[in-house]
């Protein structure tokens, strides 16, 4: 694992923000960190960059204790944490520069960095007059610059248009794909996690709701089949008689429950066997974002 | 060490373009040329003075300015200028999650706060020296070469140098733990005001407020020139008990600070 944290708790004040929280991420993975605003999402990431003193629990980056080898272990890591932590009087090539003296990189690697991040052209560019998407994406140079072996990188995409996202996604994948990297992401969006993500963590009120690969957590929902016919309450009410209980009637269709394609066969045989016409019927997996509700409205009942 | 290098490297990086930098070297010189600009000005009243007493008036009038309200006034603005580049971009957490000890990163900054305030010093004690020649060579009628304090004079920027630490610490401890400049500022401001009361008042203790040490500095000078009136030597003892205070306070404070910054959660 690149990532361990064992029973990580902490509190501001009374307040427990995060609660005995056991992350497992994989190397060579892209791990999404998903949960709704005020989760504890940016509460653990600075406890995994040692801003945050742990209180109760303990972390292992690289299977290393992260308080007695903090050095070590932040020399291989580049982080990017809320909004990006830029000198606004200095241009965006005099960030990464003096970045890079901090870190002792190559003065060259800059604008290979700039290049990437496209912003050579803006490299002169005082940082304080870039947009909100251009600081982000500084701040995203500013993070890979060492060749970092992990990347943290909390909400990268805030700010960003869709290309910028779409950039950033792709970006993130050619990382893990073809440079070895593990990437920890954070995010309160679920379809934005689910396009990378190889592995998932949700938490919600500073608890681990949820954690596996993307497949898992799929798994977790159960599919169904939907079904467009003429009538759908009589319909509907056919297969309850035919005990095939529908999940719910909607006027778009009837979702029944899913057990196997020859399943799904009977049911449109039986349906049209008996004069209802049948527009559609396919196999429904239920929506991710539903599914992500589901589990953190549970958390919350 | 070599975190310590790296830090220190690029505090000079970040802040060469900003006042606080610049400020260490503006002061002095601006405050040289509005008194070469003064003397220069009225120089008719200056011709019958000897050389000697001609640099007293000419530094007098500097210290004057700087030594009792505008040094501490300035060790103030440096040490929140040099914090408040991390605070105003928010960059604590970046800065403290780099592969750097936290101990490099806290005395780097120290040590760049120290530096300026050196320039600063140093600036006043050579510029003060070249004002005085300058003003020779553009009114032969003044004797400047006839005299000559330096020694005294260069002392006396090393005495103001040391009393000013304890200052510089705690300053840079207030401003490193609050970010906003009203707070640093109004606690410095009113414990120099105390302190000057304290000094006015010829209070017993005032040796032990570090905020007085720098007009104690002068004061003493002040009051070693009255008495010894002729001569017009400048006695210069660099080290007296409240210049120990100032050692002490300064490396208490400095070593209190580096446990809190250990210790603090960067929010």
């Amino acid at each position: 694992m690149v990532i361990r944290t064992e029973e990580l708790s902490f509190n501001f004040g009374n307040q427990q923000v995060v609660k005995s929280l056991s992350l497992n991420v994989p190397s060579n993975s892209i791990y999404g960190f998903l949960g709704p605003n005020g989760a504890g999402k940016t509460t653990t990431i600075k406890m995994l960059l040692n801003l945050l003193k742990t209180q109760y629990g303990s972390i292992y980056i690289f299977e290393q204790e992260l308080n007695k080898n903090r050095v070590q272990i932040l020399s291989q890591i580049g982080s990017l944490i809320e909004q990006p932590a830029i000198y606004s009087h200095l241009t965006g090539k005099e960030n990464l520069l003096n970045r890079a003296m901090l870190v002792q990189v190559a003065k060259n690697r800059v604008d290979d960095i700039l290049k990437l991040v496209q912003l050579d052209h803006a490299a002169d560019k005082k940082a304080g007059k870039y947009s909100l998407g251009m600081k982000q994406r500084l701040g995203i140079g500013l993070a890979l610059l060492a060749d970092p072996k992990l990347l943290i990188l909390d909400e990268p995409t805030n700010g960003l248009d869709p290309n910028g996202i779409i950039e950033m996604r792709e970006l993130l994948i050619d990382l893990v794909r073809n440079h070895d990297k593990t990437v920890f992401v954070s995010s309160h969006l679920l379809s934005e996690v689910e396009k990378m993500a190889t592995h998932v963590g949700i938490i919600n009120h500073g608890e681990l709701l949820f954690q596996g690969s993307i497949t898992e957590l799929r798994d977790v929902s159960k599919p169904l089949i939907h079904i467009e016919t003429e009538d759908n309450v009589a319909a509907a009410n056919f297969l309850m008689k035919q005990n095939i209980i529908p999940v719910e009637v909607k006027d778009e269709g009837i979702l029944a429950p899913y057990i196997s394609r020859e399943d799904m066969g009977r049911v449109n045989s039986l349906l049209t066997g008996n004069g209802y016409q049948v527009y559609s019927i396919c196999k429904q997996q239920k929506d991710l974002e539903k599914l992500f509700l589901d589990i953190t409205k549970k958390a919350q009942a | 060490m070599k975190g310590f290098w790296l830090s220190f490297r690029s505090e000079f990086y970040k802040s060469r373009k900003t006042l606080g930098f610049w400020g260490s070297i503006l002061l002095p010189l601006l405050i040289c040329m509005l008194v070469f600009w003064g003397t220069y000005a009225h120089s008719e009243k200056m011709q019958q003075l000897s050389g000697t007493l001609l640099w007293l008036q000419l530094s007098g009038g500097i210290l004057n300015i700087m030594g009792v309200l505008l040094l501490p006034m300035y060790i103030i603005f440096l040490s929140y200028s040099v914090n408040n580049i991390e605070h105003k971009s928010e960059t604590w957490k970046t800065l403290f999650s780099l592969p750097i000890p936290k101990w490099s990163v806290y005395s780097a900054k120290y040590a760049y706060a120290f530096m300026l305030l050196v320039i600063c010093l140093s600036l006043f004690f050579s510029l003060t020296i070249a004002t005085g020649y300058l003003l020779e060579l553009v009114k032969p009628e003044l004797k400047f070469h006839e005299g000559s304090i330096s020694e005294s004079l260069l002392r006396l920027y090393i005495k103001l140098f040391f009393n000013s630490l304890g200052i510089l610490s705690i300053q840079f401890l207030l401003s490193l733990l609050w970010s906003d400049f009203i707070k640093p500022m109004g606690v410095g401001f009113l414990l120099l005001i105390a302190s000057g009361i304290g000094v006015g008042a010829n209070w017993k203790y005032i040796y032990l407020v570090p905020y007085a040490h720098p007009m104690l500095a002068i004061m003493n000078v002040i009051r070693r020139a009255k008495a010894s009136f002729g001569s017009f030597n400048i006695n210069v003892v660099l080290l007296t008990r409240e210049t120990y205070v100032s050692f002490i306070v300064a490396a208490v404070v400095f070593v209190a600070g580096f446990f809190i910054v250990q210790k603090r959660s960067v929010r």
